[in-house]
């Protein structure tokens, strides 16, 4: 086990490694101890304090209707992890199934597979995802089914250049030998050897969901009030840009920075695993 | 002497894989530079070629002579030797020529480069060795690409190129390890011809004793980065001194040989990053001594023609 | 003696789809194969790039599945068993591959790659039965716990052999197993082979392209070319009866400087499979083709020398 967490602990040592990984680690400890680390509720208004600077009592300054913003702010990671890290791994785990499916057992199921991977593949994600929204209807549920879809075709893609390429190594070929059936092969060497690129590439998902969750959010489509989202956040601070600047800067800055340090630590990691070539048929 | 190599030390990085190669060659002479993997053989080829840059290496002692000339010099005046006075052959012919280029273009710019001589001199020429080296229809090969050729042919090629501008020295480095038993056999026969018919010097690099036997006729032992034994090639087989060298025959499995004669070397070859003290054998070796845990056995001259580095040679009993 | 295997007509042809303008090519790379393996013998099967030696021994356990031909174990058709009772089948045969780099799964400790052969059988590993194994390789017990990347490309080969031998088979089929590895690891590689043979009454098919060593090895040759069995040599040390064998023996050099081969008459390649002239696959190269090679496929049959060749001008039993 430990033999298998020295890259994790690797892209941990590099500069940018541990400075991207240290800021995740703590929006993850944030967004799961949110309510134990802010002093005040999320949908609390008070009016007589909308809009006021950060301060000595809101750290970050209250919204529009007086509701601190740190608290708000805190809530959205919790928010934006959550739809993240579920759709994609939902997406992953679906992506995962088909791909390997269709590597392994190739034939008309193959084509089909390909097929709607190559169709969905040439639509951006935003797109898949408003139209899905569009059906399901707004909120978090529909997000996470929505970003699920969004990402399947990338997840089925990579999955399946893993395993087409597995096959024909000659430790398979040693197991068939043996007397190995589809399933242990599958299970036992396919699909662990597949997994570390299709893992990182998951990780970068979550970056990129978490800015699809945003922008569904700032169009209003995506958690609904009062539960606190970065996007939606973002959106009704739009309006105060010039009064109270700190309402649409503070999310948008902490929602940058994440995204950054998740593609940062990333590449860390992919150095560490040194799987590079791995990833470029993603 | 063509080529002098003298006590050469070649690190990479923080670890010094070869240390104290010597050898020398002569114009007309084919030398055997023999080892297994991690002798440092390959390492030396760079080494005379200048190319230990591309591997993040460097000659950090010793010294390397070219027809009396260093080869320590400038990469700038290195490259006016590479290819016209010294030849490369290298182990992969499928990666040794460029894909998108047809044959005939890649032999022709050899000549006008090194030797001045315009487009259709060029041209005539690369028939010219291309039918001396007995590829059939030169003409339609030097207008095909590398692909539509057989790995033969291709080395066929690459040992085209290497004397289309008549140098002194070709370097080999396993230039038939890849390629089929009755092509290699071949491809030995016309390096071996041209090379004597031209009087250039040839130093074969290889792993193969069988190649070593036919076509060599000095050859050099490598282990662990050191010479362990250089003797002329009749010499070497009959009455080899160092005890790596008989142990190494002793593995090859030979026409009348009985069954249960063949007799492997226990351990393994080391590694650069472990290569044991004293002698670097001394761990396989039957008759290894105190002496050979501790003290570097110096390369010293045997006989007439020999040089060998052991504290107990073959021929004299061991303490 | 009874046989343990018999190979019957066994062919395998490849198709080259050729895209949108081509016509798709085809290309045998075992064309009416037929052989009978002794049990407890040692078959070498030599041959060049394309003779189909590979192919051959994965047809032999179905990894490929043959065009047409057959297969028998012992009484079993292999060829026309369902996949469930091919997978049962198949304990009793095992392959030792090529590559010691590309064999093992990196995953995997030595432990899970020898115990890896029960678990896909569904049977039960004996308690030791991994120390007894690497015992039986020369391994030291302790390497049990290590992972491939941790081992050499000959301990590596040494835990291939004992994945091999883990649900004690009859026969093993050996790919080339010593090709990867220096001269000195290759011998104990050898050895050991040796031992185990005659410690546990193993029969091998021993495929290489390494004529002196299959002749040292093994105590009979099977040359194949460009798909075919070209000759059947029952006994190692008998002069050669084909051409081509000639030309092979002729171009393996002996590490012995006083044995130099006169190499001047060799001439020609290997012909592409995709591309192969009517008749003998040999005639073009050949110095005693006729007519008759060019436009007859020359079968097996009894030579001079007594062991079966196929050749219409075989060469006498002098040699050549």
């Amino acid at each position: 086990m430990m033999r298998r967490l020295t890259p994790l602990r690797n892209a941990f040592r590099t500069p940018t490694g541990m400075l991207a990984g240290g800021w995740l680690l703590l929006v993850i400890t944030v967004a799961v101890f949110a309510h134990l680390l802010t002093p005040y509720d999320y949908d609390i208004q008070d009016l007589a304090h909308a809009k006021m600077p950060p301060d000595a009592a809101h750290w970050m300054g209250t919204d529009e209707f007086g509701r601190d913003l740190m608290t708000r702010i805190f809530y959205g990671a919790r928010t934006s992890m959550t739809v993240s890290t579920v759709s994609i791994g939902l997406s992953l785990l679906c992506g995962l199934t088909l791909g390997a499916a269709a590597a392994y057992f190739g034939g008309w199921f193959d084509r089909v597979v390909t097929t709607a991977v190559d169709l969905t593949w040439s639509f951006p994600e935003i797109l898949i995802a408003l139209l899905l929204v569009a059906i399901i209807g707004p909120g978090t549920m529909g997000t996470m089914v929505a970003i699920s879809v969004a990402y399947l075709a990338q997840f089925t893609r990579l999955t399946r250049a893993q395993i087409l390429s597995l096959k024909s190594e000659t430790f398979v070929e040693a197991a068939r030998s043996l007397g190995a059936s589809h399933g242990h092969l599958l299970f036992g060497h396919l699909i662990p050897n597949a997994l570390t690129p299709v893992l990182v590439a998951a990780m970068l998902a979550t970056g990129d969901a978490i800015i699809l969750e945003a922008t569904l959010g700032f169009f209003g489509l995506g958690a609904q009030p009062p539960t606190p989202s970065w996007g939606a956040m973002m959106s009704s601070g739009a309006a105060q840009l010039f009064t109270a600047p700190w309402i649409i800067l503070l999310p948008g800055l902490v929602l940058t920075i994440t995204v950054i340090a998740i593609n940062l630590f990333g590449d860390a990691l992919i150095e560490a695993l040194d799987i590079r070539a791995k990833l470029r048929d993603a | 002497m063509l080529l002098e190599v003298h006590d050469l030390r070649v690190s990479i990085g923080a670890v010094t894989p070869l240390d104290g190669v010597s050898f020398a060659l002569d114009r007309g002479e084919i030398h055997g530079l023999v080892g297994e993997s991690g002798s440092g053989k390959s390492l030396t080829a760079m080494a005379v070629m200048g190319l230990l840059p591309l591997i993040g290496g460097s000659v950090t002692g010793g010294t390397l002579r070219f027809d009396g000339h260093s080869l320590q010099r400038p990469e700038a005046e290195l490259r006016k030797l590479r290819g016209r006075r010294i030849a490369f052959i290298t182990q992969n012919p499928m990666t040794a020529l460029d894909p998108v280029r047809r044959i005939g273009a890649q032999v022709d710019e050899v000549a006008t480069l090194h030797l001045g001589l315009d487009r259709k001199a060029a041209r005539v020429r690369t028939i010219d060795i291309l039918t001396k080296l007995r590829i059939p229809s030169a003409e339609t090969v030097a207008h095909s690409y590398p692909h539509q050729l057989s790995g033969g042919m291709k080395q066929r090629i690459v040992i085209a190129m290497a004397l289309a501008a008549e140098p002194d020295l070709i370097v080999a480095d396993e230039p038939t390890t890849a390629l089929d038993v009755t092509v290699q056999a071949q491809i030995i026969h016309i390096l071996t011809t041209l090379v004597r018919e031209n009087g250039m010097g040839l130093l074969l690099i290889t792993h193969d004793m069988g190649v070593v036997a036919q076509a060599c006729d000095r050859v050099t032992v490598l282990y662990a980065g050191r010479v362990a034994e250089a003797q002329p090639v009749g010499g070497l087989f009959a009455a080899p001194c160092h005890p790596y060298t008989r142990a190494l025959m002793e593995c090859i499995p030979r026409e009348g040989m009985a069954r249960g004669a063949l007799a492997g070397i226990p351990g393994v070859v080391p590694s650069v990053v472990n290569y044991p003290a004293g002698c670097r054998f001394h761990p396989r070796c039957a008759r290894a001594d105190a002496i050979c845990c501790t003290q570097v056995p110096r390369l010293t001259s045997q006989g007439l023609d020999g040089f060998l580095s052991c504290h107990h040679p073959l021929g004299e009993p061991s303490s | 003696m009874t046989d343990i295997l018999r190979i019957e007509n066994l062919t395998k042809t490849f198709t080259q789809n050729a895209g949108l303008f081509g016509k798709p090519r085809s290309m045998s790379a075992v064309r009416d194969v037929s052989l009978s393996v002794a049990k407890g013998g040692v078959v070498g099967i030599v041959g060049e790039s394309g003779c189909g030696k590979s192919t051959l021994a994965r047809l032999i356990l179905r990894l490929i599945e043959p065009t047409s031909g057959r297969v028998l174990h012992g009484e079993t058709d292999l060829t026309h068993l369902s996949h469930r009772s091919l997978q049962k089948a198949r304990k009793d045969m095992a392959m030792v591959f090529q590559d010691p780099y590309s064999s093992l799964d990196p995953r995997y400790s030595v432990f899970d790659c020898l115990a890896e052969a029960y678990i896909v059988q569904g049977q039960r590993m004996p308690t030791g039965r991994v120390e007894d194994l690497l015992d039986k390789v020369g391994l030291p017990r302790t390497l049990a716990q290590s992972y491939p990347h941790q081992l050499s490309g000959g301990q590596r080969q040494r835990v291939g052999i004992a994945r091999a031998l883990a649900l004690s088979p009859e026969l093993v089929i050996l790919d080339e197993p010593t090709a990867s590895l220096d001269v000195s690891i290759q011998a104990q590689i050898i050895l050991l082979l040796q031992g185990l043979r005659r410690d546990l009454g193993l029969t091998y098919i021993f495929i290489s392209h390494d004529l002196g060593l299959v002749r040292y090895f093994c105590d009979r040759i099977v040359v194949m070319y460009v798909g075919s069995v070209v000759e059947d040599i029952r006994d190692p040390q008998s002069p050669p009866q084909h051409p081509y064998t000639a030309t092979l023996m002729a171009s393996t050099f002996a590490p012995d400087p006083q044995l130099r081969k006169d190499l001047v008459a060799l001439e020609g390649e290997i012909p592409s499979p995709f591309d192969l002239p009517l008749g003998c696959a040999f005639a073009g190269r050949c110095p005693r083709a006729s007519a008759r090679c060019k436009s007859e496929r020359p079968t097996l049959a009894p030579g001079p020398s007594g062991h079966p060749v196929a050749c219409f001008h075989p060469l006498g039993a002098g040699g050549l």
